[in-house]
């Protein structure tokens, strides 16, 4: 039972890595890029490290887990923040073109 | 199918996917238009290191690659920040320069 939970943790997390991926490529802007990389990398890097803690089923692992999830939600926002800011400061306007499908009239 | 194969499965598969993640991030690397955009997909090729971390430590049945993933992610936030703040300096010095 332990190998189908640790198996679907790992494709979710492999899945998320990839939408972060491609929303990093394909995205307009780099103060919208910024959104795939910070929270779909750090959902993805969080439901592997699940996988990793329900696999091994061990103290040790499952305070190493915690630490380093806990460690990536408390700097990816901070890290986040400093290259937006420094991306402003550049000259990074935001993009405020319209981006779905049909724009209502 | 029993468990074994389902997660032998699986395995390989999000191997294969942050493989694809990586090599897109780092096309934005290589391309981004601004400085900006290559420090956004630098750090975003080390939180995939970190996953990359978690994944290899069930394949290789070993948890200390578990302590080389929270090492990586200590690094990588203070690379970021360090490019970031580089950022920034750089644009201060230029202004600087301007008004001398």
């Amino acid at each position: 039972m332990s190998d189908y939970i640790t198996g679907i943790l790992l494709l979710t997390g492999g899945f998320l890595a990839i939408i972060a991926g491609l929303g990093i490529l394909r995205l307009p802007d780099v103060l919208v890029r910024m959104h795939a990389s910070t929270k779909a990398g750090t959902l993805s890097a969080g439901l592997v490290m699940a996988a990793a803690i329900v696999y091994f089923w061990e103290l040790e692992v499952l305070f190493r887990g915690a630490l380093i999830v806990g460690f990536l939600m408390l700097t990816a926002p901070v890290a986040a923040h400093m290259i937006g800011r420094a991306a402003l400061r550049t000259g990074a306007a935001p993009d405020t073109r319209d981006l779905t499908r049909n724009p209502r009239q | 199918m029993s468990g074994a194969i389902f997660l032998a499965w699986s395995i390989d598969i999000s191997f294969v996917a942050l493989m694809l993640a990586l090599v897109l991030a780092f096309i934005r690397l290589a391309k981004g238009p601004t400085l900006a955009d290559r420090v956004v997909g630098l750090d975003m090729m080390t939180t995939l290191i970190v996953v990359f971390c978690g994944v290899f430590s069930i394949i290789a049945n070993d948890r200390t690659f578990l302590d080389v993933a929270l090492v990586v992610a200590l690094i990588g936030f203070l690379a970021t920040v360090a490019l970031a703040r580089f950022v920034e300096r750089r644009l201060n010095r230029r202004n600087r320069e301007e008004q001398s």
